[in-house]
């Protein structure tokens, strides 16, 4: 039953052929056998599932189909602690707004998923409370931060998770774990209830095995939101309506900086395959150039480390979380609650934000960074007037072994060289599966749609799919 | 741009940042750091004199009424302060 797309469960709910409660107890009994090993969740409480279940709407859109979520985002009454020692303990004291939509729609909460702390990492190694592991691999890290979102729906333990995407958090644990993630378009979903990493760049997103499953959870927490002020007032298209359109007539456009040296033969292949796929439905193939390319991890690990310095300043042992023991006054509590709290990739990225803001050094790096970043929304600009969606790789490698990149921040870093540009000029991209490496390990197709271009960019992962087996296939766990 | 061969004083900054670090943890983030700032110092080949701070000048104020709506209650705001008295955080004294 694990293993149902979310039409065919809420097809079994809606006729009564299983009840919900039966579907919460499934999943419980595939997480006790396949957890142990990946490592997906860090809270589960299935008894509250359950309950949630008796009572949940079959008639609603996701009616009482589980979703996990990621442990940065509020749930009232239940833990969020982003992974991190900092917030252990702590409890919501209120629903984020995508959590209210979830339950609006039927759906019932399960889990939160584990990720790298504050959602500060490519790998999910960065967790205060251990490493998630690939399911295709289990020696493999399965990408990050969202990385137990992405374990989770690849190894069957979840229907659909939420994830979030500050430079690649989801399209990349997605490309590397085989399934489908969306980062919608800056502005698309609330992040009201969201903890903040970098507000300018953060957005809430969906893993599920299927597009179809995809635009469905996104028509479902997509939408304006007054509590969130960056949250764009304009109406949520019928994903699920528009994806069987097919190609033909389209221009997909292949920017040109994105076949690099260093990327792994295995996934250029890959990708030039699904290329083709798209040339032979009839979309019309066009190069194109973003040229500033190139600077894209240099902005984003100067602003993204900037915004998270000011964000976790919160985290300082007053109202929330952990406190060091006996402080001997005010900056000695600080300073140790900080220093006992936080992991090394936090305070790094914390370090270099401060850095890059001080004074002196604001305008060689801070002002810099944010100008070029207009630079690289405007590359964007221009090519999606050549063209209706891009084709990339997500990531230029498949999963990497755990430990590989963890004394080598530079290196972790690089791992989003495909995705960051995307966070940066606030558009949109999904990835989806597009096959496996002669190790079998997954590659991702990543597809990016302007500004608001959600629906035709769906439109092209769905035709893919449809023509292509790699989403069928399944870990052997 | 600050030349890639700028070094960042760890120490200051994370005192900046209010976080105590070990001798050891200087040490190792003394030496990432430079690499990413050294790999950072990419963007001052970039000539971003035509360019504006704002980017594009659509950005407008997005101002709302201001008006008492209903939130948290000061039992929930506190519920998961480390240590509060009558309905405040307690912090260590900060004047003598």
């Amino acid at each position: 039953m694990t293993s149902l797309t979310i039409p065919e469960l809420r097809q079994k709910l809606s006729t009564g052929a299983v009840k919900s409660r039966e579907v919460v107890d499934q999943l419980a009994i595939r997480v006790a056998a396949v957890d142990p090993k990946l490592k997906a969740y860090l809270h589960l409480d299935v008894e509250k599932a359950r309950a949630a279940a008796d009572v949940a709407d079959t008639s609603l859109p996701l009616g009482g189909v589980p979703i996990a979520i990621k442990d940065v985002i509020n749930v009232k009454g239940d833990p969020c602690t982003c992974a991190s020692k900092i917030l252990k303990g702590y409890v919501a004291p209120y629903d984020a707004t995508v959590i209210t939509k979830l339950r609006a729609a039927g759906a019932v909460l399960f889990g939160r998923t584990n990720m790298d702390e504050f959602a500060m990492g490519s790998s999910t190694e960065n967790s205060s409370w251990g490493v998630t592991r690939n399911p295709w691999d289990l020696d493999r890290i399965p990408g990050g931060s969202s990385g137990g979102s992405a374990a989770a729906v690849a190894g069957h333990e979840a229907f659909a998770a939420l994830g979030t995407d500050t430079g690649g958090s989801i399209r990349q644990p997605a490309a590397l774990c085989s399934c489908v993630g969306i980062k919608p378009t800056y502005g698309r979903v609330s992040r009201y209830g969201l903890v903040a990493f970098a507000s300018s760049l953060d957005q809430i997103g969906v893993f599920t095995k299927t597009t179809e499953e995809a635009a469905l959870m996104l028509e479902v927490i997509a939408g304006y939101d007054p509590r969130d002020n960056t949250s764009i007032n304009r109406p949520v298209p019928k994903y699920t309506q528009s994806l069987h359109r097919g190609v033909k007539g389209l221009r997909l456009g292949v920017p040109k900086e994105y076949f690099i040296e260093g990327i792994d033969p295995e996934v250029e292949k890959a990708v030039r395959a699904a290329i083709d796929e798209y040339k032979s439905q009839g979309a019309e193939i066009v190069e194109v150039s973003l040229p500033h390319t190139s600077y894209a991890v240099a902005v984003y690990y100067i602003i993204a480390t900037a915004e998270c310095s000011a964000n976790l300043a919160r985290f300082d042992g007053v109202r929330y979380g952990k406190r060091a023991d006996k402080p001997k006054d005010i900056l000695d509590m600080y300073g140790r609650t900080r220093a006992e709290g936080f992991g090394a990739e936090v305070k790094r990225r914390i370090i270099l934000g401060t850095y890059v803001l001080s004074s002196g050094y604001y305008d060689a790096y801070y002002n810099r960074a944010q100008k070029v970043r207009h630079m690289i929304a405007e590359d964007f600009r221009l090519a999606f007037e050549k063209c209706d969606a891009l084709l990339t790789p997500t990531s230029p490698t498949a999963a990497f072994k755990i430990g590989e990149r963890t004394q080598d921040p530079l290196q972790m870093y690089l791992a989003d060289i495909f995705t960051i540009a995307v966070n940066l000029a606030g558009i949109c991209g999904v990835s989806i599966p597009c096959g496996f490496t002669s190790n079998k390990l997954p590659i991702g197709l990543q597809i990016i749609g302007p500004k608001w271009g959600e629906e035709t960019m769906l439109r092209v992962a769905h035709a893919y799919e449809q023509a292509t087996p790699w989403h069928k296939e399944k870990p052997a766990l | 741009m600050a030349d890639s061969t700028s070094s960042i004083d760890v120490t200051y900054v994370a005192d900046l940042a209010r976080l105590r670090l070990s001798p050891e943890e200087i040490a190792t983030f003394q030496k990432q750091l430079g690499d990413v700032l050294g790999y950072v110092s990419k963007l001052a080949e970039v000539d971003v004199s035509q360019v504006s701070l704002l980017g594009e000048a659509d950005l407008k104020n997005r101002l709302r009424a201001d008006e008492v709506r209903p939130s948290l209650s000061a039992a929930e705001a506190l519920a998961n302060a480390p240590a509060q008295d009558n309905n405040l955080f307690v912090v260590p004294r900060i004047i003598e």
